[in-house]
């Protein structure tokens, strides 16, 4: 299914920000902002809520360093106890270390993880962009338009207005 | 919005916008190999032939081609390894450390310093899996059942401590390099003309399109990454030095070891850093990016890494005759006079004597001299840990056992071969990946920038006389202060 876009093109993210405060304000509903690096204040101005991945950070080290503790007081403790130097089973200030590092493992790995799949970042053999230059040096506001693409003339005023340096339509199939 | 003093020199100079950061950088790795990098390669493969051959002569005939014996059982192999673990971590103090202190100029180096990391850790790994013998069987190092019974592995070890702090510390980098990578692989994939570019661009980008949401969890993520990285890296050492520390041979037996292996970490892989960087950013022309401020700045890391290294050497020697104990004492006498003297003396100018320099101005911004110096340093934290294992080891409680230890050819092989090693990986990084995090110079572009608000007059005048740059600057002038 193909949609059409109004995309804004911005030379510089203060322009961009205030574009997007101002476009929000006039009602209109944007789309996304494709830009090269990431722009401070603009999940503020596009209403981006702050993300739950810390949450998730600390729940993937609470995992790690359970399954860590488990594991080594069950090998050693219970599954085949060995004296080893004299000590106790379960020493746990020698098992300090592992649990540590397996907790920072988790933690790493179950936040990259999480990264890649809510972002939907993954290998494939072609990407298509709304405009290649908002990996470069321009800030690209997209707004959806409706089927016939009869806004356009529109957000382009709306776009222009608010600092915009050129608006195209493009044309994209949603996967 | 931020703000930064008019006092401050320009992190990057040259009056950059931001299609140019792009185009500098995109270059190198769409332009054909040019004659340096294949002959660097050349030496490179030369050398990395050296490792596979020593790596054969030790798998088919025995750890007997080295030159261990029954009283000196560890040397160059853990020599090495810790060497090249120390000099990884410079990488993650940049990556994580300085992000967390929001040291802005980390921006330039931290790419390529990563990727430093990366392939130090693989450098080092090879010594451990080596020793072992029979490198096949190197998984029984993991909790795994063998196949005669339930026997796990020995979670008192400080030796299993450290594979679990190697391999964290390796796939965390990874991790945190790769994430680093992806918006920068979008960057090429949107100029790529080749099919086999774009499609590989396009696999490695994951499918990045830069999107607020994408870039705020990328955000969110690198955050929570570097504060994990942060007491990892501190671990990793720290659990390396406990390898020595918890055994009970003079000389290794000092509670001081942990700081002690940190600090040395940071201070060898500072001079790792400077001495590739410096060759990175001639051959690749990044001198704008990496500008004389940088190498300045690391040279004060290195400096102060350097002085509690130093410090540390002084407090052993204190610790030692304050603890009484008589073989303690005859450790470190023998270190700084034995027949090892040679050793120690190199550790003590290298390490301790030289970084002094930095504390001249003219010797911190001048480039030879940074490059000579980070060589020594090298060279230094090379002998630091060759007089920890062997001068220890080669004396200890028994005179009966006293022995010297002698590297044997395969001993030396194996280390330039990780060299030759190391630097392969670094070349074909250089050339296919962006060796300069683009995302990340082009945010504090028009802050620090010399074109950007709060240019320094000097810089300016310099720039003004380069209209080829000056076309379009990024940011429209009138914009600049209404968000402050």
């Amino acid at each position: 299914m193909t949609k059409q876009y109004a995309l804004g093109i911005f030379e510089d993210e203060d322009v961009l920000l205030h574009a997007v405060e101002n476009v929000r304000a006039a009602g209109v509903k944007i789309y996304d902002v494709f830009s090269p690096y990431p722009v401070h204040g603009i999940d503020d101005a596009l209403g981006i809520e702050r993300s739950r991945l810390p949450i998730a950070a600390f729940f993937f080290g609470l995992t790690g360093l359970s399954f860590a503790l488990w594991m080594q007081i069950y090998m050693l403790g219970f599954d085949w106890p060995m004296i080893i130097g004299g000590k106790p089973h379960i020493g746990l200030p020698a098992f300090v270390p592992v649990a540590f590092e397996l907790t920072v493992f988790f933690t790493c790995h179950g936040m990259a993880l999480t990264f890649f799949t809510i972002t939907g970042l993954y290998p494939r053999f072609k990407v298509p962009v709304m405009d290649v230059r908002a990996t470069d040096d321009k800030f690209v506001m997209a707004i959806e338009l409706d089927e016939t693409g009869s806004q356009f003339s529109r957000m382009t005023q709306l776009l222009r207005d608010n600092g915009a340096s050129e608006v195209n339509q493009k044309e994209m199939t949603q996967n | 919005m931020q703000h930064v003093s008019s006092l401050r020199e320009p992190l990057v100079t040259g009056g950059k916008t931001l299609h140019d950061v792009t185009q500098d950088i995109c270059y190198q790795v769409e332009a054909k190999p040019n004659l340096r990098w294949m002959a660097a390669l050349s030496v490179a493969l030369f050398f990395l032939g050296v490792f596979f051959y020593s790596v054969y002569r030790t798998v088919w005939y025995g750890i007997g081609e080295w030159g261990l014996n029954k009283t000196v059982n560890w040397a160059w192999d853990i020599t090495n390894f810790v060497w090249w673990v120390g000099i990884g971590h410079a990488g993650t103090l940049i990556s994580a450390v300085l992000l967390l202190f929001r040291q802005k100029w980390r921006s330039s180096i931290n790419r390529a310093a990563e990727a430093m990391t990366i392939f130090a850790v693989i450098c080092a790994a090879m010594f451990p899996v080596l020793h072992m013998g029979r490198p096949w069987l190197a998984f029984y190092v993991f909790p795994f059942q063998n196949t005669l019974g339930s026997l796990w592995a020995n979670f008192n070890s400080p030796l299993l401590w450290d594979v679990f702090a190697i391999s964290t510390y390796f796939t965390v980098s990874l991790v945190f390099w790769y994430i680093g990578l992806i918006p920068d692989f979008a960057s090429i994939r949107d100029r790529a003309k080749g099919p086999i570019a774009k499609f590989s661009y396009s696999m490695l980008s994951f499918g990045w399109k830069g999107s607020a949401k994408a870039w705020s969890r990328y955000e969110t993520v690198s955050l929570i990454l570097a504060g994990v990285s942060t007491p990892l890296v501190l671990s990793v050492h720290t659990i390396v030095s406990m390898d020595f520390a918890t055994s009970v041979v003079p000389g290794w037996h000092t509670t001081i070891f942990p700081p002690y292996f940190v600090a040395g970490a940071i201070f060898s892989g500072f001079a790792m850093v400077l001495t590739l960087m410096l060759i990175t950013r001639v051959v690749f022309r990044l001198e704008d990016y990496i500008t004389l401020e940088h190498i300045a700045l690391m040279n004060k890391i290195m400096m102060v890494t350097g002085s509690i290294v130093g410090v540390a050497y002084i407090t052993e020697f204190f610790i030692a005759w304050y603890s009484q104990v008589e073989f303690e004492q005859y450790a470190f006498i023998n270190r700084a006079t034995g027949p090892y003297w040679w050793a120690y003396a190199s550790m003590m100018t290298c390490n301790v004597i030289t970084p002094q320099l930095v504390w001249f101005r003219r010797v911190r911004y001048s480039i030879p001299l940074t490059f000579i110096l980070s060589i020594i340093v090298n060279i230094g934290m090379w002998f630091e840990r060759f007089v920890i294992i062997v001068t220890s080891l080669h004396r200890d409680y028994l005179p009966s056992s006293w022995a010297m230890f002698s590297p044997s050819i395969i001993d030396i092989g194996l280390y330039v071969g990780t060299l030759g090693l190391f630097f392969t990986l670094f070349l074909l990084f250089a050339k296919f990946f962006p060796v300069i995090n683009m995302a990340e110079v082009k945010t504090i572009l028009k802050y620090t920038g010399d074109n950007g608000p709060t240019y320094n007059p000097k810089a300016h005048a310099a720039h003004a006389h380069h209209p080829a740059t000056h076309g379009a600057p990024a940011s429209a002038p009138v914009t600049y202060n209404q968000h402050d």
